[in-house]
């Protein structure tokens, strides 16, 4: 795996002291510098409030710091317009704790939604969004609404959205948050598998277990400041419990 | 494209409700619009036929050389301003009395009333300074003994003229001002009912311009059906008020068209201030 300690490193995703304030709430991200390496997986962890969705918010651009620089794909928010952040977001795949499905929508024309909208050819689209369903293990229920699913099922669905377009990093945000622990399973081991085929995973998660329980590169946020990354530290994992 | 077109025919097939009403708002405010429209085109209209009535009239003096008289009209004819300048006759002016008044019913002898050169004034320079430019003009000839232009009542014409003018385009702005906020209002509804739609879209990486279009389509959609509801409702009421009440003028085809168009600019508009001020704000 790369190094990415260090602001120089050829990281897919480089933060070089970046923060982020909002006028109301203050200070979000203070002075961070950390690299996410190609086809890496992070876990990015911390309690409320730590900085972690702006963290992500950051990765596809969703929000600009206030001071430093954000690089991703070779994008940089330095010299960011408005159209590079719809072409940087075609190579993202983004999954959130609420699954964002269009409830009217079935599981196919959910994934298909992501293709059209991005302007791809019609050619071998079917055939593209049935292998994304297949690789979440959701083929036999292509035309199934939303409503008609599990909640572990609907993540798969956002997931093979996600997917369809392969993009060399999956932002995940508290992906497992709203799923019970078998359903968490179920996806944090199609997360592994679609890292395992060389796509770069940044999850953002407060689940200290699954933590604990896989050895894969973790950053922790407090208060807006890196506080420790397994990478760079020799210190222990977190241990605590997030509030 | 193709996408953009289905996904606005979606959007009514998906909300059929809120489609038909926001077709309605349009619709019933274009309507408001057009029915001031056609009253406004209407007082125009008999404000113009008044102004036509707009005469002057030299009066000649008794035992003037019919020639001497044709010479003048020549001259006055040649006035910028003038479109029409006929010689009335004593015999004509008594005929025209007798049919008028029934005063002259009674009365045969042609030299009770004076010859007359009577100038019409063409479209535009009806107003009283030029109605009294030209008849000072007039009584410069010296076979011309007295000139009458109902000075009170061009200046009345002229001031309901200018009034109506007026208030035509102020309350013409007015609703107009009224249909787009309201067009605006309703548009800004169903972009909020896809608020969902459009953040996904954005997540996925679809430009702001390819969010934009199938609201722009509804809106052109949405703005050609309210405009044809409108002209429709709008030709009704005048039917309806023309044959109980008074005659009245409809708009011309083309001015018809023209509104139903407007209608679609409005929506196309209205679109796209709701979803650009939607897409500023996420």
């Amino acid at each position: 795996m790369s190094d990415t300690r260090v602001t120089g490193a050829p990281g897919v995703i480089r933060f070089t002291n970046v923060s982020k304030e909002y006028p109301r709430t203050g200070t979000a991200l203070a002075g961070v510098t950390l690299g996410v390496a190609k086809g890496e997986f992070v876990f990015l962890t911390g309690p409320s409030g730590s900085g972690k969705s702006t963290m992500l918010k950051l990765i596809y651009m969703e929000e600009r710091p206030s001071r430093g620089e954000v690089k991703v794909s070779g994008v940089s928010s330095s010299t960011l317009r408005a159209r590079d952040i719809a072409r940087l977001r075609r190579k993202l795949g983004i999954v959130f704790q609420d699954f964002r499905l269009l409830e009217d929508r079935t599981a196919e024309q959910n994934v298909s939604f992501a293709l059209e909208v991005t302007g791809g050819s019609r050619q071998g689209m079917g055939a593209r969004v049935s292998r994304a369903l297949a690789q979440v293990g959701l083929a036999s229920k292509a035309t199934s609404f939303p409503r008609e699913l599990s909640g572990g099922e609907q993540q798969r669905v956002a997931i093979a959205r996600a997917l369809v377009n392969d993009p060399f990093v999956l932002i995940a945000d508290e992906p497992t948050g709203n799923l019970d622990d078998r359903a968490t399973r179920g996806i944090f081991q199609l997360l592994r598998d679609i890292n395992a085929a060389g796509t770069a995973v940044v999850m953002a998660t407060h689940d200290l277990e699954l933590i604990r329980r896989h050895d894969f590169r973790t950053i922790e946020l407090n208060r807006g400041q890196l506080v420790f990354d397994s990478t760079a530290d020799s210190a222990p994992p977190v241990t605590g419990e997030f509030t | 494209m193709r996408l953009a077109v289905r996904e606005a025919f979606l959007a009514f097939q998906r909300a059929p409700l809120l489609s038909v009403l926001s077709v309605m708002t349009i619709g019933f405010s274009l309507f408001a619009f057009g029915l001031f429209g056609l009253v406004a085109l209407n007082i125009r209209d008999a404000v113009r036929q008044v102004e036509e009535q707009v005469e002057v009239r030299a009066f000649v003096i008794a035992g003037t050389p019919v020639e001497v008289a044709a010479t003048a009209i020549g001259d006055v004819s040649a006035f910028p301003e003038v479109a029409r300048v006929e010689y009335i006759t004593q015999e004509q002016a008594l005929a025209h009395a007798r049919h008028q008044l029934p005063e002259f019913r009674d009365v045969f002898d042609p030299d009770v009333l004076p010859a007359s050169i009577d100038v019409r004034l063409k479209e535009g320079h009806r107003d009283p300074t030029t109605v009294k430019a030209v008849a000072e003009r007039l009584r410069t000839y010296a076979f011309v003994d007295d000139v009458r232009y109902g000075e009170d009542w061009v200046e009345k014409v002229y001031r309901l003229r200018n009034i109506a003018t007026i208030a035509g385009v102020a309350l013409g702005l007015s609703f107009a001002a009224v249909a787009v906020i309201i067009i605006g209002a309703t548009i800004r509804m169903t972009v909020l009912a896809r608020t969902r739609e459009i953040a996904i879209m954005r997540m996925v990486g679809a430009t702001d311009w390819f969010i934009r279009s199938p609201f722009l389509i509804e809106g052109f959609a949405k703005g050609i059906l309210g405009g044809a509801m409108a002209l429709g409702l709008t030709w009704t009421a005048y039917r309806v008020f023309s044959d109980n009440v008074i005659q009245a003028q409809f708009f011309e085809p083309r001015l018809a068209v023209l509104g139903v168009l407007a209608g679609a600019v409005i929506g196309i508009a209205g679109s796209a201030i709701s979803v650009g001020r939607h897409l500023r704000g996420v």
